[in-house]
């Protein structure tokens, strides 16, 4: 024991760095997943048939086949077929992204869905725009059904990064297999491991809850500080029928 | 730019990833009857009226269900080094997943009517005869379309066991691929393969879930 950790802390801007890329990986992918989720979000209850085909097709596409088996093939198919060498952390910022962004786009559809049908009604009957229904009557309403499973995807992603130790992304999980290599440690090095992903997870659950009091007092349901402190359901929103409830 | 697509590599890896896909099927039935066994006792000792068990059995499963499935792979194949492979993945898998569908049966229980544990109480059921005869029934009921959702979810994710050697369909188009430099072909191979699986039992449970009242 004593061992690994002499070393580990020897060795702690390694730990750093290592980090880093875990969180970079975390946040871009997540960003890029958001940024989907609205897009084949939105485009699922669109008008135009087209727009909800592709969506339903893209999406489906994407969670059908494996995240892992999309992973590889952006790393070692993608510059086969197109020539293009891609980085290791940006092949997976992209793959977790459309992976994260398909199940997302299930729990916006849902969330916008559950919006009280007379809710829509009353922006029209006050005469709003769409553009001003969407932001200042739904939109807010929508958010704060979204932000508990868009927490549990978070989650999800962090727990997928250690995939890029597979293809050589000098991410956290491959900086402590180095230091269980080199000093044979071999349980005290996955338990540490196991042990700061669970604070990273924990840390972002703090964060997320934060963000759902915000958008309750907007809405002006007051919570308690100690719901901060709250566990995550345990309601997975990446299973379809289980997003958002409403489909 | 111009990459010529091999569809003899497409058909000479078939068999190989075919062979692959049993191993993953083999994979996510036996993990996902350990996922739902487990996960059921730990969502009962959940409920015991005693700090004492409900305390480190919550944050046990709250540890599981916030780390890396990977990494816990590659740990317990590294802990428990003259295991066979597959079992360690099956229980992996297993002891994940439970961690998830303990919840799951946790809510499923707690939708059951106060009224039918009152109901056991007046008729001097034996709690362990309530349980059986009564509540569980009810509740796993309610529960049997998430557990398929969470079956389908282990379904994509058993190629992680492929780090740990186990054979299994990633683990062959990796191997096929290297060998031909066919990455291409295999990989968008597998990945089809998946999703001619995952889809349709997917379209399944929903109708499942409708079905059941959800």
């Amino acid at each position: 024991m004593g061992d690994f950790y002499t070393y580990f802390f020897d060795h702690i801007s390694s730990v750093w760095s290592g980090l880093l890329v875990t969180v970079e990986a975390t946040v871009l992918g997540s960003a890029v997943a958001l940024a989907l989720s609205f897009v084949f979000g939105f485009a699922a209850r669109s008008g135009l048939l087209l727009a909800r085909g592709v969506s339903r097709v893209v999406v489906e596409f994407l969670r059908g086949t494996s995240l892992y088996v999309q992973l590889f093939w952006l790393y070692y198919a993608f510059p086969l077929l197109s020539g293009y060498e891609l980085s290791p952390l940006f092949c997976g910022v992209v793959a977790f992204g459309m992976n994260y962004g398909a199940y997302g786009s299930e729990v916006v559809r849902g969330a916008l869905n559950a919006v009280p049908r007379a809710q829509w009604e009353a922006a029209v009957a006050l005469n709003m725009t769409p553009s001003q229904r969407m932001r200042r009557v739904i939109l807010p309403q929508a958010w704060v059904q979204m932000i508990p499973s868009f927490t549990n995807l978070l989650i999800q992603l962090l727990k997928c990064t250690p995939l890029l130790w597979l293809i050589s992304a000098a991410d956290l999980t491959t900086v402590v297999q180095q230091m269980r290599d080199r000093t044979g440690a071999t349980t005290w090095a996955y338990l540490t491991l196991l042990v700061i992903y669970f604070v990273l997870a924990y840390a972002l659950t703090l964060l997320m809850n934060a963000l759902e009091r915000r958008a309750k007092s907007r809405l002006g349901l007051h919570t308690g500080r100690r719901a901060l402190l709250r566990r995550r359901g345990a309601e997975s929103a990446r299973e379809p029928g289980m997003a958002g409830g409403a489909s | 730019m111009s990459y010529a697509w091999d569809w003899g590599a497409v058909r000479d890896s078939l068999p190989l990833l075919w062979h692959g896909f049993l191993t993953t099927l083999l994979a996510t039935v036996l993990g996902t009857a350990v996922a739902a066994v487990l996960g059921l006792l730990v969502a009962v000792a959940g409920r015991v009226p005693s700090r004492l068990v409900t305390v480190p059995v919550r944050t046990v499963t709250e540890f599981v269900r916030s780390t890396p499935l990977l990494v816990q792979l590659v740990g317990a194949y590294a802990v428990f080094n003259t295991v066979d492979p597959l079992t360690i993945g099956v229980a992996v898998l297993g002891i994940h997943y439970a961690s998830y569908l303990s919840e799951v049966y946790r809510a499923g229980i707690d939708a059951v009517p106060k009224g039918q544990w009152e109901a056991c109480r007046a008729l001097s059921m034996s709690p362990r005869r309530a349980w059986q005869a009564v509540i569980l029934p009810q509740a796993v009921r309610k529960v049997l379309p998430a557990l398929g959702n969470y079956g389908i979810s282990m379904f994509k994710e058993t190629p992680f066991l492929a780090v740990i050697t186990v054979q299994e369909m990633v683990a062959k188009a990796r191997e096929y691929g290297a060998d031909h430099f066919t990455y291409a072909e295999t990989f968008t191979l597998a990945g089809l393969f998946f999703l001619a699986a995952s889809y349709p039992t997917s379209l399944l449970m929903r109708k499942l879930e409708k079905r059941l009242g959800h």
